[in-house]
């Protein structure tokens, strides 16, 4: 087993040297650079930046040497110093402004996770286990309107409500007087005031996908011969089911893992614009918008080496629930 | 229970050979989309301590919905309609298993506990994911009420008992580190547990060989007189219910045809079903006449098929599974040749790699082609491999799995000719219609899809899918092992009426003798990926020379409960 992760390790090693390499020239791929993408900005506010101004901005930022010794440059500051950069827009250190917005993510994420997961298990496997009762169809049909409605307009209508209707301000995830304010316990409760909104809205459509999920996995599992080895027994029927088939119709989820960590970063972008969360979605839309490259670089760094650790995870987490993949 | 149902009841007590269980009339539907099926339709038995019942039926004959009722484990929608089930317990109380809520307290309290189970595939009927001990001693804790280190102290007790080796760590081990025969040990050991004073088991050895199951049957039987228990044996095997019943249940479709002392069932059967499977099952205890009537194949034929020290190996290089180690064979044409012997034994690699489904290690597969010349199929080219593949075909075991559900007949039989590009349009439907009257199938049903067919109609589709190229060759593996013994032979017979009349030669791989006697001409008796034994049908069958094959046969239970025979079997394990 240590073996293995040893060599899983290894491995990540020359894929994120080649990731990297090749986040750094997809990024570069479109015409013009973050200077023109500047001056076009300047532009649109009548002002005229001249050609000598645009050249020395360019040499400023070294935007004016070949791209592989840019990306020399700026991989071996992150090696060798965890220095991913200046970001030209921001003119802060690209390291700042990622873990800022890293750490609220990182709340909304595993909020809307435990909201999820809560509410579409046990529904999913009532719903299978009451196969074509009138339960499973109302939860049915409510899990397919939650996945036909699209997130973006439910975190208007919420907003609408909220504002409307209780008067709360919405939008964000801090109250005005605690944007800025150093962390305290008043800050926490109003975070947790203004969570709920972008909580029920991602964990709306999530439910809705998983509870179809865990419903088709439960059927398959209800029928297995040894369910009915379990009913034999004498076993009750709900002690026997979360033992068992539960127990069994869980295992695909694990899998999942892989890609819920790169989605802490690029996941559900469209509602956090919508509710100007200060999240790590829309600085990297931002970001690849005015091709601000060592911030969206490292934000594509970043969603590919949480890709390749979350499934190096959810592969460690298999082989300890799953005998059958730990012994052979 | 009014006053004279307790009165009646205090009188059965005091006889003594009280039944242990009592069904009265049992019912069981299951509701469908249009109507409900009969399962289980008006059947009653007793059984008795001590004794062995078996239930006897072909696939659905409702035998398995019987047990199930029992326990009123019956999967969804099925339920009991109407009937009872009286248990009737040491302590003279008793109760009516029917009338209980099937998720009730009560009910559960006797499974497990007073009537236990055991199942068919004792892979997916235990979990893979919990280690045995704690499913066995799941049971311990709930009806017995046990801590766990006492349960696990019975657990490794009970495991001893039914005779797995290292009990003590067996306990922590996963079902898939055992093999099928050792799993149905667990499962016995499971279901012996609390003591039950009923066991059904329900078809607990068709999956194993019949080695294991000659062990499995004994195992039971020895249990059953240690612990004195009832035994309800569910099975489609007659061999099998010669060998241990005291009492037989005949079902077909939901009734009884007929029941009684396992020596009037099969000696002097009054019932024209019973007899049909009983007459089916003598068949194939010899060689089918038109065998018997055909000349002998001409010794200095020259073979069409030979086989020289095939290997085959899968696996790490420095410890090769040996799946196939040194195997010749020679197929002569117009013979059937006949390949015997347990899983594992490579009898199928062995069938996979005549027509290059794998890369041999090494040997020799002369072809000899229709023009005189001989190919080794192991070095053909590409070109030469795929002209060779049109003349040896493969019919195989599941008829279910190896027919595209979404493909109807027509689709499944003429693609062979599709993809060779022999017939297409109106040329192909014809030869389509013509194949499947060949099988003994009409050809107006060919637009319909395999879900329509039974299971020996599906077999016939796979073999008039094989004989669609005019093949020289059949490998046929397991060909009938997943029908119903009534349909067996007709398979069989069809298999060899289509051998004389397009001159087919068969390799018949199987596990099971009967068939190989009906069928082949000579037999090879593999074991552990080695031939043991080569021979004529009659020889290797009635005379078997080598060790193994003595093993084998003498664990086959005969369909004469006068003739009882696998407890005196021979044991063989290779040095």
């Amino acid at each position: 087993m240590l073996l293995f992760i040893a060599k899983r390790l290894l491995w990540m090693v020359p894929s994120l040297v080649v990731v990297s390499f090749l986040a750094f020239v997809l990024i570069q791929l479109p015409p013009g650079d973050y200077v023109t993408s500047y001056i076009a900005t300047l532009a649109a506010s009548n002002e005229v930046v001249d050609q000598n101004t645009a050249a020395d901005l360019r040499a400023r930022f070294g935007l004016d040497q070949p791209m592989i010794v840019q990306y020399f440059k700026w991989i071996t500051g992150i090696v060798l110093r965890g220095d991913f950069g200046i970001s030209f827009e921001w003119q802060q250190p690209v390291g700042d402004l990622i873990w800022e917005r890293m750490a609220l993510t990182l709340v909304l994420t595993f909020s809307t996770l435990l909201a999820t997961w809560g509410i579409a298990l046990p529904i999913g496997i009532f719903s299978a286990v009451k196969k074509y009762s009138i339960g499973d169809y109302i939860v049915t049909f409510l899990s397919f309107l939650g996945l036909a409605v699209p997130s973006f307009l439910l975190a208007l209508v919420l907003m609408y409500i909220a504002a409307v209707e209780y008067g709360q301000e919405v939008g964000g995830l801090f109250s005005e007087q605690y944007l800025t304010a150093p962390w305290s316990i008043a800050k926490m409760i109003d975070l947790a005031k203004h969570l709920w909104i972008p909580v029920i809205i991602l964990a709306v459509s999530g439910t809705a996908s998983l509870i179809r999920v865990m419903r088709a996995n439960m059927l398959d599992e209800l029928h297995k011969p040894y369910v009915t080895t379990a009913r034999a027994k004498g076993l009750s029927e709900f002690h026997l089911l979360l033992k068992y088939p539960v127990r069994l119709a869980l295992n695909p989820f694990i899998s999942t893992i892989s890609w819920l960590l790169p989605n802490l970063v690029s996941g559900s972008i469209i509602v956090a614009i919508v509710l100007s969360l200060q999240t790590a979605g829309p600085l990297l839309l931002q970001s690849l918008m005015s091709q601000d490259m060592y911030l969206a670089g490292a934000f594509v760094l970043l969603i590919c080496t949480l890709t390749l650790v979350g499934s190096l995870i959810s592969d460690i987490l298999l082989a300890l629930v799953d005998p059958r993949i730990r012994l052979e | 229970m009014n006053v004279t149902d307790l009165a009646s009841h205090l009188e059965q007590r005091a006889a003594p050979s009280q039944p242990i269980l009592e069904v009265r009339d049992l019912v069981t539907h299951f509701p469908v989309r249009n109507g409900v099926v009969k399962a289980v339709d008006g059947v009653s038995f007793t059984l008795h301590r001590g004794k062995t019942l078996c239930i006897v039926g072909e696939s659905g004959s409702g035998k398995s919905v019987t047990a199930r009722s029992i326990l009123q484990i019956v999967d969804a929608p099925g339920r009991i309609v109407s009937g009872s089930i009286m248990l009737n317990r040491l302590d003279g109380s008793s109760v009516d298993l029917a009338g209980l809520n099937p998720r009730g307290r009560e009910i559960r309290a006797v499974r497990g506990r007073e009537i236990a189970m055991i199942f068919q595939e004792p892979m997916s009927s235990l979990s893979p994911v919990h280690t045995v001990g704690d499913q066995i001693m799941e049971v311990l804790r709930l009806h017995l009420k046990m801590s766990r280190k006492d349960a696990r102290a019975r657990c490794v007790e009970l495991l001893t008992q039914v005779e797995i080796p290292k009990p003590d760590a067996a306990v922590d081990r996963y079902t898939f580190e055992f093999s099928g025969g050792m799993r149905q040990r667990v499962m016995i050991a499971m279901s012996l547990a609390c003591n039950p004073s009923l066991l059904i088991a329900d078809e607990p050895t068709t999956a194993l060989d019949v080695t294991t199951q000659a062990e499995i049957l004994d195992l039971i039987k020895r249990l059953q007189q240690q612990h004195g228990m009832a035994v309800m044996f569910i099975t489609h095997d007659m061999g099998v219910v010669a060998e241990i019943a005291d009492e037989v249940l005949v079902m077909h479709y939901g009734k009884i045809k007929e029941s009684g002392p396992v020596d009037t069932i099969f000696h002097a059967p009054k019932d024209d079903y019973t007899r049909m499977l009983i007459g089916s099952v003598l068949k194939l205890e010899q060689k089918a006449e038109i065998r018997l009537r055909r000349p002998p194949i001409p010794e200095d034929a020259l073979p069409v098929l030979q086989v020289r020290n095939l290997q085959m190996h899968f696996g790490s290089l420095k410890a090769p599974l040996k799946a196939v180690d040194d195997v010749s064979l020679d197929l002569k044409p117009g013979e059937t040749l006949g390949i015997v012997g347990e899983s594992g034994s490579g009898k199928t690699t062995m069938g996979r790699c005549l027509l290059r489904v794998y890369e041999p290690q090494g040997g020799v597969i002369d072809y000899r082609r229709t023009d005189g010349s001989v190919v080794d199929l192991l070095k053909a080219d590409a070109q030469t491999l795929k002209a060779c593949r049109r003349e040896i075909r493969m019919i195989f075991q599941d008829p279910v799995g190896s027919l595209n559900p979404r493909m109807t007949v027509a689709q499944i039989v003429g693609e062979p000719l599709l993809v060779n590009g022999i017939a297409k349009g109106k040329e192909l439907d014809d030869r389509v219609a013509d194949l499947l009257s060949q099988v003994g199938l009409e050809p107006s049903w060919r637009e319909r899809y395999p879900h329509a067919f039974s299971g020996g109609q599906r077999q016939r589709i796979g073999i008039a899918r094989a004989i669609s190229l005019n093949p020289r060759i059949i490998v046929a593996d397991e060909a009938t092992s997943a029908l119903d013994v009534s349909v067996r032979s007709h398979v069989l017979d069809l298999m060899m009426n289509l051998q004389d009349r397009l001159g087919l030669s068969y390799v018949f791989i199987s596990h099971d003798i009967g068939v190989i006697r009906y069928m082949c001409d000579r037999v090879a008796v593999m074991y552990r990926g080695t031939v043991v034994e080569t021979g004529t049908a009659e020889q290797v069958c009635d005379a078997p020379r080598h060790a193994y094959t003595q093993a084998l046969l003498s664990a086959i239970p005969r369909p004469d409960p006068r003739a009882r025979s696998i407890h005196n079997r021979h044991r063989y394990t290779a040095a």
